[in-house]
C-alpha cells in the first residue's frame, strides 16, 4: 500500500504531519514524532515580535536600577553573550536535522519585511526543508482595508521567495472575503503551499477579575469542515500544495483531507490531548480503512471528493448552505 | 611592543593581576571591593584562565572571617591563594591574619580601604580599616592611583612569594576602585615574568601533605612562644628590600618606576608633605603646580610600603634641606599620641637624631594631620593649605584638613578658589537620575575616549544615599596627558543635566567656567524652555557667557523605542557639541560601543539605540541667550519652613548637597540623631501617582498594607472633620460595622510616592463601567501636586483611629495603624518595606529594633533624612544598627537589657509598695499587656505612679524612675536580610532563637545580598543567576525555617504578603505574642530579581503556588494543646515551578546564556520542590495528641 505523498516539492512517506505546536518545542518529542510514523514536521513558529521583546525585557531588566547607588552599580553578573531567540531557535532547528531524517519544517511569524526577510534566511541557513509562514495577523485598524491587507499577504510572500530557495508554504486564516482570488493571488506569487486554516487564539473574559483572558481551546474535528471545503475547492485551481490543519483527530479525517484534495493532514490537538502515539494508531488506520476500501494508494483517494470531481459541484457553495438549513428543518 | 590600553575602574585592576596569579581565590561581599570577588566569579565562570593556564577556584564563604579561614587553609595546603574585602570585612579577617602573617604564608589581599563603623557606618573611602591591621604582621603596600592599582598588586604577590611575608595591597575606597581610568595592560607574560616559579615551587613545598607530614599550629607555652615570635624578624629586615628589588624588576619590564617611599619636588625643598593613598596623587598635582609657579621649595613623599616601614628608605627619600614636615593620615586614632604615619615618620626621624650621625643637623618640625576620612574631598586647596600650615612659625600639629571643627579647632582654614585645573583638561560634569542611564553613558565615553583615541581620559561618579529616583553627578576628565586628580571637577568646561527638575533641587551651574558649554534635557517645547528656567541659572548662563543647548530627549527616546533611557541620546548630544571628537567619528565610535554594550542582548536592542542615535542631532538646539535674565521663577526651599531647626539648618544643608560644610558642632557627638525626618524631604520624584475613586473602592485595606513608603494612608474619622474640608480632598461613608456613621479616606502623599505601582496592582476593586480602571489608578504627579498637598496636610491633621478599639487581626483593622516608617529610600517597589512598615504599625510604638546592616539599615537609617517616625504621643521605634554579622546578638542585648530593667522595676515597685498605692502597684505588676487596650491602661498605671514616684524622697524611687518605662511591655525586633540571617550572621541567629528569649526576629528574604548589589547567599534558589554565582546556584536554598523549627521551642513562619496578606498579618502578631524567640521569614520580592516591581506582589504569589515557597506558622504554644504545632497555610504546588522562576530574570538569563545547565537545574530544582513540600506535609500531619497507650 502507497501512503506517499509529495507537499511543496518534498516527497513524504505518508500524509500526517504534524504542526507547529508546544509539542515541537522539544528535541525529544520531534525524535518521537519520526518514531510514530509522522512524515514531516512543522517546527513552532518563530515570533518576530517576541525575539523584539524578548531582547527589549532582557536589557531593560539586566540594567533597570543600575548605576543608581554606590553600594550597588549593578545587580547581575553580565555574561559575554546571551544566545537569544533565533539562536535558540535555530540550533533547534540545526538539532533536529541532525536528529531525524523526514523533513523540518521551520515556521516564521514576522513583523517587518526586513524581520520576515532576514529570519527566513536564517532557518533555510539552519538547514530546514522547507518553511511555513505564519502570518497570525488580527487586523483590529480601522482604516484598513481588505485589499491592503491582502497585499500584505503578497507583499510578505514574495520578498522571503526572493530570499530563499527552499519552499515557502503560507499559512492563512479564513477571514478573507474572496478566498478563491486570494489563494489564487498566493500562488501566482509563488506560494509552494496553501495551509488552511490559521486557528486565531480567541480571548475569554474571567468575570470574577474582570480581565480579558488568553484561552487556548484545542479543535474538535467538526472545526476541519471550512479548511476541508476550502481545500475542496481550491483544488485545482492552484499550483501550490494544499494542507489542512485544524480539527484532524483521527484516521477518517485524513482520508477526508486527503479526498478533497489535500497533501497532507496537519495535527496539533489530537497529539497534544492523548499523546505522540497517535500518529501510529491514525496511520494504521488510514491503511485499514483503505485495505477494507480497496484503495492502493493515497494518490488515488486524492482531490476525488473535491468540487471538481464530485458530482454535485453546487455542494460546496450556497446550496449547500440551503440543504443545511432544510435538514435542519427536517428535525423540527 | 606596545602594550595595551584600557580603560577600566581599580577594582577590575586588582582582580585582574590577582585572578592571573591566583589557585584559590575566597570571597564575600563587601563595598567598596565586591567588584573584585565579582569579577573573580565571572571570570571562572567564563573559563578564563591565571598565568599557569588553569581556572582559579572561585569560593564564595559565608563571612570574610570564613574567607579568611578559606585562604588560611588553602595556604597551608600549598595553593596560590587571594582574597578581597574592605572595612568590616577586613576587621573580621584580623584573627586570620595574624596566624597567615605568623607561619610566613605568602599571600596577597586586596583591599579597596573603607571607614570602619564608628559613631556612624560608612561605604566610603579612607584608611581605617587598612590601620587596623598594622600589627598582624602583614605588609602593607599602597596605591594610589588606577595605574598603580594594577603595578602594585603585581609587585605585593611577586614580593610576598619571595619575601613570605603575606600582604594587604590597599586602595582608596570608590576613589580609586571605583574611579575609572586608562591604564598600560600588563600581559600575561608580564606577570608571568614577575612571578617566580621557583618561588611557587617552594611555597607547596611547604605546604600540608600527608606525603610528608608536618604540624603546624602548636600550643606553645611560657618558655618558647616569645622566642618563637622572634623567628621572623629576620624575613622582616628582608622585606623592604624585597620589595625594592621587585620594583626595581618591575621597572626594567614596563619602565614604571616605583621607591618604597617616593620623592617628588625640590631637591633641596624646605616643607614637605608624607602621606600616602590617592590623596597623594593630588598632593602631586598641587607641588607640580605649585613649583612650576613660584620658588617654593616643597615636596611630597608618597608612601608605597608602609609595612614593613623602613626607617632609613624614608629618611634616605627625604632632602636633607628639609625643615618642616606635614605627615598627612587618612584614619582617626583617638586618644592616640596621633595618626599611624606620623608617629612611624616621628618615630624614624627622632631615632635617627638619636643615632651618631644624624641625617639633619636639626630635629625637623614635623606635624601631623587627617584628611580625606569617608572619602571627604581631598582638593589641591586643601594641599595648599597644609603647606602654608607648615610656613608658620609653629605649624599646627594634629590639625584636620576639608572640615570646619568649630569645637576643638582642629582645622586648617582652606581657600576653595584655589584651583589648579588648568585648559589642557576637558573636564564634563553630568547631573542625571539613576534610573536614565547617565552613568552608564558616562562610563562608555570614557571607554570610547579612552580606548579609541590617543586621549587619556578619567571617570568618577556620585551616587546619592536613596535608592529610589538617587540623583547621580558624574565627573569626567580627558585630555593628552595622564590624569591624576582625585578630586572632584571644580572648574567644568561642560555641564550636562539630564533632569530638567535638578534644576531646583542643585546649583547645577556653580562648577562651570567661563565660556563653557551647558547642555540641558528639557520637557518643554525648545522655545518655551529658557522662560522655564529658574531666574538664579539664566543669570548663570548670562553672566558666564556659555554656550547653551537644549534637546527633548524624552520625546526623542519615546520616539524611537528608547522608553525613558535616555542615556544614548544625551551620549550623542555630549559628543556632538563638546568637540572631543570630530562630530563623525564620534557617532562612528557611539555606534561601536552601542554595539558592545548592547550586542550580546539582541540585535533589536542594538537597533533601538542607533536609531536613538539617529535621530538625536536634528532635535538638539542651541538656545540664543537674551542679554538679561527674564524668569520670576525663584528656587524653591530645600526644606519646608515648618520643618525643625536642626532639620532646616543642618539636614537641610545635606539635602542640598552642602553637606560639606556642616562643621563639627552641628554633629551630634554619638551618632544619635532626632528620628521622623524623612516626612520633611519632599523628593517628588513619582511621574505618577495612585488616585482614589471612592465610588468604587470597597475599603479592604489592600493598597496602604502593600505600599513600600506608606505613601498611601487609611483613616476613619468622625465626621465633624469633613465639614470644612479643602476643596479636592475626598472623603465616603465608612463600611463595615465597626465604622458605622464614620468618614473613611485614603490619601496619597503624592510628594513622597515614588509612583511603584504596587498598590494599584493589588487593588481588588475594579471599575464596573470601564473595567481597565480600578479604585485606585496612576494619574500624572504634576496637575495634582499642589492639590494633593494641602489634602495631605489635612489628612495628617485628622486624629488617628484609636489603637484600643480597632481589630488589628484584619487588614482593614491593621491599615488604619499609623505606620512609624514613612518615606524610606527604599526601592520604588520595594518588597522589604511593607513588612517592616507592618512591625511599625502593629508595635512601633513599644519597639526596640535592632537591624542588621544591608538595605534595611540603609533606607533605615542613611543620612540626611531616616524614615522611622513618632505617634502623636511621641512614641516610636527607637532603631540601632550595630553590625552585619552581630545582629541577632545585638537584639538580643536589647533584650536581655529589656528584661533587667523590667524585672529591675518590679524589684523596686515591690520595695516601694507600702509608699504608693497599693491596688495601683497591684494593677501594675499583674497587668496582662496582651491588646491594645491592655497596653494602653498600663501605661496610664505607670503614669499614674511616676508622679506618684517622683513625690517620694527615697533612693528606690530615684532609681524606679528612669525605667519605669520598662514596666510596659517592650516588644524586641531584630531585622535583617537573607546575607545576615542565612550566612553571616547565622551563627548568633541559631544561638539567639536557641535562648528561648522572647526576641522576634524578622528574616526580609531576598534571596541575595541586595545592598551590595545581588551576590548569591545561602537563600539564594537552586538555578538563580547572581554574582557569585554567575552561572547558576548548583544547590538549594537553605531551609532556615525548618532548621529553626528542630529546636522546638521557637516560633517560626514563613510568609509571603503577596499570595496571603491575612496570614503575614497573623503570623507576625502571633510571633509578637509569643513568650519566647519568633522568627518569620518573609519573601520580599527585590530589584534584584530583574522583575517588573510593580508586580513584584504577583511574583511572590506564583511563588507560593508553585510550592517553592509554602507558607506556613509553626507555634510552640500548640505542643501544650497536644496539636501539630505546624500548620500548613498555603496548599499543594498548583503550577509548575518554572511557571514562577521563568517570570524572573534571575531564573531566565540562564536559559539565554547555559540553556543546557539552566534545563538541568530547573529539573533539580523542581524536584526539590516536590520533595520539600511532600516534607512539610507530613510534618504537619503528624499526631501530637497524648497517646493512651503511652501512659
Amino acid at each position: 500500500m502507497d501512503l506517499k505523498t509529495k507537499y511543496m516539492g518534498l516527497e513524504l512517506k505518508n500524509p500526517i504531519v504534524p504542526s507547529a505546536s508546544p509539542l515541537t518545542w522539544s528535541l525529544e518529542n520531534v525524535k518521537a514524532m519520526e518514531d510514530a510514523g509522522a512524515a514531516a514536521v512543522v517546527v513552532h513558529s518563530l515570533f518576530e515580535e517576541q525575539l523584539t521583546h524578548e531582547s527589549g525585557e532582557l536589557d531593560h531588566y539586566l540594567t533597570y536600577g543600575t548605576e543608581s547607588y554606590a553600594e550597588a552599580t549593578s545587580y547581575f553578573p553580565q555574561p559575554d553573550e546571551f544566545r537569544l531567540g533565533p539562536v535558540e531557535y535555530l540550533d533547534l532547528i540545526s538539532d533536529m536535522k541532525k536528529k531525524v531524517d523526514i523533513p523540518v519544517i521551520g515556521s516564521l511569524n514576522g513583523v517587518s519585511t526586513g524581520g520576515w526577510v532576514k529570519y527566513a534566511k536564517n532557518i533555510q541557513d539552519a538547514g530546514a526543508d522547507a518553511l511555513e509562514l505564519n502570518v497570525y495577523y488580527v487586523p483590529t485598524n480601522p482604516d484598513l482595508t481588505g485589499s491592503e491587507i491582502e497585499n500584505m499577504y503578497v507583499d510578505v510572500l514574495k520578498a522571503v521567495k526572493e530570499n530563499v530557495s527552499i519552499p515557502v508554504a503560507m499559512k492563512l486564516s479564513p477571514f478573507f472575503t474572496s478566498m478563491a482570488n486570494m489563494a489564487k493571488k498566493l500562488d501566482n506569487a509563488g506560494a509552494d503551499a496553501l495551509v488552511l486554516f490559521n486557528r486565531f487564539y480567541q480571548p475569554d473574559f474571567d468575570l470574577e477579575k474582570l480581565e480579558v483572558v488568553p484561552n487556548l481551546v484545542l479543535s474538535t474535528n467538526w472545526e476541519m469542515r471550512l479548511p476541508l471545503r476550502w481545500i475542496a475547492i481550491l483544488y485545482s485551481h492552484v499550483k501550490a500544495s494544499l494542507a489542512l490543519t485544524s480539527g484532524v483527530h483521527n484516521a477518517n479525517d485524513v482520508i477526508k483531507v486527503m479526498m478533497a484534495g489535500g497533501d497532507i493532514a496537519m495535527m496539533a490537538s489530537e497529539l497534544l490531548m492523548n499523546g505522540i502515539g497517535r500518529i501510529g494508531e491514525i496511520l494504521e488506520g488510514v491503511k485499514v480503512w483503505m485495505e477494507e476500501n480497496e484503495y492502493d494508494s493515497i494518490e488515488m483517494m486524492k482531490g476525488s471528493m473535491s468540487q471538481k470531481s464530485v458530482g454535485e459541484p453546487a455542494a460546496f457553495e450556497r446550496a449547500n448552505y440551503m440543504k443545511t438549513l432544510q435538514s435542519y428543518k427536517s428535525l423540527i | 611592543m606596545a602594550r595595551q590600553k584600557i580603560t577600566i575602574d581599580g577594582n577590575e585592576a586588582a582582580a585582574y593581576v590577582a585572578f592571573n596569579v591566583s589557585e584559590v581565590i575566597a570571597i564575600y561581599p563587601i563595598t567598596p571591593s565586591s567588584g573584585m570577588g565579582e569579577l573573580s566569579d565571572a571570570w571562572a565562570a567564563e573559563g578564563k584562565t591565571n598565568i599557569w593556564g588553569t581556572i582559579p577556584n572561585v569560593a564564595e564563604m559565608q563571612s570574610e572571617g570564613g574567607a579568611a579561614g578559606a585562604v588560611h587553609g588553602a595556604l597551608q595546603s600549598g595553593s596560590l591563594t587571594t582574597t578581597f574585602t574592605a572595612s568590616q570585612g577586613l576587621l573580621l579577617m584580623i584573627p586570620n591574619m595574624y596566624k597567615i602573617a605568623g607561619e610566613l604564608s605568602p599571600t596577597v589581599f586586596h583591599v579597596s580601604a573603607r571607614s570602619i563603623a564608628a559613631q556612624a557606618l560608612s561605604i566610603f573611602g579612607d584608611h581605617s580599616d587598612v590601620m587596623a591591621t598594622r600589627q598582624t604582621g602583614f605588609g602593607l603596600l599602597a596605591s594610589g592611583s588606577i595605574q598603580e592599582v594594577m603595578d602594585m598588586a603585581c609587585i605585593a604577590h611577586a614580593a610576598t612569594l619571595e619575601s613570605r611575608i603575606p600582604f594587604i595591597h590597599f586602595f582608596d575606597g570608590f576613589r580609586s576602585s571605583h574611579e575609572v581610568n586608562k591604564i598600560e595592560l600588563l600581559s600575561k607574560e608580564d606577570i608571568k615574568a614577575m612571578i617566580n616559579d621557583e618561588l611557587v615551587k617552594l611555597h607547596r613545598e611547604r605546604a600540608l601533605s600527608p606525603d610528608r607530614p608536618v604540624l603546624r599550629g602548636t600550643a606553645q607555652n611560657p618558655d618558647v612562644y616569645f622566642q618563637g615570635r622572634e623567628t621572623v624578624n629576620k624575613y622582616y629586615d628582608a622585606c623592604p628590600g624585597i620589595v625594592q628589588k621587585t620594583m626595581n624588576k618591575f621597572a626594567e619590564l614596563t619602565g614604571r618606576k616605583y621607591q618604597l617611599f617616593d620623592y617628588f619636588g625640590a631637591p633641596d625643598a624646605k616643607r614637605v608633605i608624607i602621606m600616602m593613598g590617592s590623596g597623594a596623587e593630588t598632593a602631586l598635582e598641587t607641588v607640580k603646580y605649585l613649583s612650576e609657579r613660584n620658588e617654593e621649595k616643597i615636596g611630597l613623599i608618597r608612601v608605597r610600603l608602609y609595612r614593613p616601614f623602613s626607617n632609613q628608605d624614608l629618611l634616605n627619600a627625604i632632602p636633607d634641606t628639609v625643615e618642616k614636615v606635614a605627615v598627612l593620615d587618612r584614619t582617626k586614632e583617638p586618644g592616640a599620641g596621633g595618626e599611624p604615619l606620623y608617629l612611624d615618620v616621628v618615630n624614624a626621624i627622632a631615632e635617627d637624631m638619636a643615632a651618631d650621625s644624624p641625617k639633619f643637623s636639626k630635629m625637623p618640625a614635623i606635624v601631623g594631620g587627617r584628611y580625606g576620612l569617608s572619602s571627604k574631598e581631598f582638593t589641591p586647596a586643601m594641599v595648599k593649605a597644609v603647606f602654608d600650615n607648615l610656613k608658620q612659625s609653629k605649624p599646627k600639629n594634629h590639625f584636620t584638613i576639608g572640615i570646619k571643627d568649630d569645637i576643638t579647632n582642629t582645622s586648617l582654614e582652606f581657600d576653595p578658589g584655589f584651583i589648579t585645573e588648568g585648559e589642557d583638561v576637558v573636564r564634563a560634569m553630568f547631573y542625571g537620575l539613576g534610573a536614565d542611564g547617565t552613568v552608564g553613558a558616562n562610563k562608555n565615553s570614557i571607554k570610547i575616549i579612552g580606548e579609541e583615541t590617543e586621549n587619556y581620559a578619567q571617570g568618577y561618579f556620585v551616587y546619592d544615599s536613596k535608592k529610589s529616583g538617587s540623583t547621580t553627578i558624574s565627573h569626567l576628565r580627558f585630555g593628552k596627558n595622564e590624569i591624576h586628580s582625585t578630586y572632584l571637577i571644580q572648574s567644568a568646561k561642560f555641564i550636562g543635566c539630564h533632569q530638567f527638575n535638578l534644576l531646583e533641587k542643585f546649583d547645577v551651574l556653580e562648577k562651570i567656567g567661563e565660556r563653557g558649554t551647558f547642555l540641558l534635557n528639557t520637557p518643554y517645547p525648545i522655545e518655551e524652555t529658557w522662560d522655564k528656567l529658574p531666574q538664579k541659572v539664566q543669570e548663570q548662563i548670562i553672566e558666564k557667557k556659555l554656550d547653551f543647548y537644549v534637546i527633548d530627549a524624552y520625546s526623542v527616546a519615546k520616539n524611537t523605542g528608547m522608553g525613558s533611557r535616555i542615556n544614548t541620546i544625551m551620549q550623542t548630544c555630549f559628543f556632538a557639541i563638546s568637540g572631543v571628537l570630530p562630530k563623525d567619528e564620534a557617532i562612528e565610535q557611539i555606534k561601536k560601543a552601542i554595539k558592545k554594550t548592547y550586542g550580546a542582548k539582541g540585535e533589536e536592542i542594538v537597533k533601538k539605540n542607533f536609531e536613538a542615535v539617529d535621530h538625536t542631532l536634528a532635535n538638539l538646539h542651541k538656545i540664543e541667550v537674551p542679554a538679561e535674565a527674564t524668569s520670576t521663577i525663584e528656587l524653591p526651599p530645600i526644606v519646608s519652613e515648618k520643618a525643625p531647626d536642626y532639620v532646616k539648618n543642618v539636614l537641610g544643608k545635606m539635602m542640598s548637597g552642602k553637606g560639606d560644610d556642616v562643621p563639627v558642632s552641628d554633629m551630634p557627638v554619638d551618632g544619635t540623631f532626632p528620628t521622623a525626618t524623612t516626612m520633611w524631604e519632599k523628593r517628588n520624584i513619582a511621574l505618577e501617582v495612585p488616585e482614589w475613586d471612592t465610588d468604587v473602592c470597597i475599603q479592604c485595606g489592600k493598597c496602604a498594607m502593600v505600599c513600600p513608603h506608606a505613601t498611601i494612608r487609611i483613616k476613619t474619622y468622625d465626621k465633624k472633620y469633613v465639614e470644612a474640608i479643602p476643596e479636592t480632598f475626598k472623603w465616603t461613608e465608612a463600611r463595615g460595622k465597626e465604622y458605622e456613621g464614620k468618614a473613611y479616606t485614603i490619601q496619597v502623599a503624592v510628594e513622597d510616592c515614588t509612583g511603584c505601582g504596587l498598590c494599584v496592582e493589588v487593588c481588588p476593586a475594579k471599575n464596573k463601567k470601564e473595567t481597565r480602571l480600578k479604585a485606585l489608578n496612576m494619574v500624572e504627579q504634576i496637575p495634582i501636586r499642589e492639590q494633593e498637598k494641602v489634602n495631605w496636610d489635612y489628612f495628617l491633621s485628622i486624629p488617628e483611629f484609636d489603637r484600643k478599639e480597632l481589630n488589628v487581626g484584619s487588614i482593614k483593622g491593621s491599615q488604619l495603624l499609623q505606620p512609624l516608617f514613612e518615606f524610606s529610600g527604599a526601592c520604588a517597589g520595594c518588597g522589604e518595606t511593607p513588612y517592616v512598615k507592618l512591625v511599625s504599625q502593629l508595635f512601633g510604638d513599644r519597639a526596640l529594633i535592632a537591624n542588621a546592616t544591608g538595605c534595611s539599615s540603609i533606607y533605615g537609617a542613611n543620612l540626611p533624612t531616616t524614615p522611622w517616625a513618632v505617634d502623636a504621643n511621641g512614641r516610636g521605634p527607637a532603631w540601632s544598627n550595630s553590625l552585619f554579622e552581630d545582629n541577632a546578638e545585638f537584639g538580643f542585648g536589647m533584650r536581655l537589657s529589656v528584661d533587667k530593667h523590667m524585672e529591675y522595676a518590679r524589684e523596686l515597685l515591690a520595695k516601694l509598695s507600702d509608699k504608693l498605692d497599693k491596688k495601683l502597684v497591684e494593677s501594675v505588676l499583674t497587668a496582662e499587656q496582651k491588646s491594645e487596650a491592655d497596653i494602653y491602661e498600663q501605661r496610664e498605671r505607670v503614669e499614674a505612679l511616676k508622679s506618684q514616684l517622683q513625690k517620694l524622697d527615697d533612693d528606690a524611687a530615684k532609681n524606679l524612675l528612669p525605667i519605669a518605662d520598662y514596666l510596659v511591655k517592650k516588644s524586641v525586633w531584630i531585622i535583617g536580610g537573607d546575607g545576615w540571617a542565612y550566612d553571616i550572621g547565622y551563627g548568633g541567629l541559631d544561638h539567639v532563637i536557641a535562648s528561648g528569649k522572647n526576641v522576634n526576629i524578622l528574616v526580609l528574604d531576598t534571596e541575595v545580598y541586595s545592598n551590595t548589589g545581588g551576590q548569591c547567599s545561602k537563600a539564594t534558589g537552586l538555578g538563580a543567576v547572581a554574582k557569585f554565582a554567575a552561572g547558576g546556584k548548583p544547590t538549594p536554598k537553605k531551609d532556615l525555617a525548618m532548621m529553626a523549627m528542630t529546636y522546638g521551642s521557637v516560633y517560626v513562619a514563613q510568609v509571603a504578603m503577596g499570595s496571603n496578606d491575612l496570614h503575614t498579618l497573623k503570623a507576625f502578631i502571633e510571633a509578637e505574642a509569643y513568650d519566647g524567640p519568633s522568627i518569620i521569614i518573609a519573601y520580599s520580592h527585590c530589584i534584584a530579581h530583574g522583575i517588573n516591581m510593580a508586580k513584584g506582589m504577583e511574583n511572590q504569589k506564583l511563588a507560593v503556588d508553585s510550592g517553592y515557597w509554602p507558607l506556613f506558622r509553626y507555634n510552640p504554644d500548640s505542643l501544650k494543646e497536644g496539636k501539630n504545632p505546624l500548620k500548613l497555610d498555603s496548599k499543594a504546588p498548583k503550577i509548575k515551578l518554572e511557571d514562577y522562576t521563568y517570570k524572573e530574570t534571575r531564573y531566565k538569563m540562564l536559559t539565554k546564556f547555559k540553556p543546557e545547565a539552566a534545563k538541568e537545574l530547573l529539573q533539580l530544582a523542581q524536584e526539590e520542590v516536590l520533595k520539600k513540600w511532600k516534607r512539610y506535609e507530613q510534618m504537619a500531619k503528624f499526631d501530637f495528641s497524648s497517646n493512651e497507650d503511652d501512659k
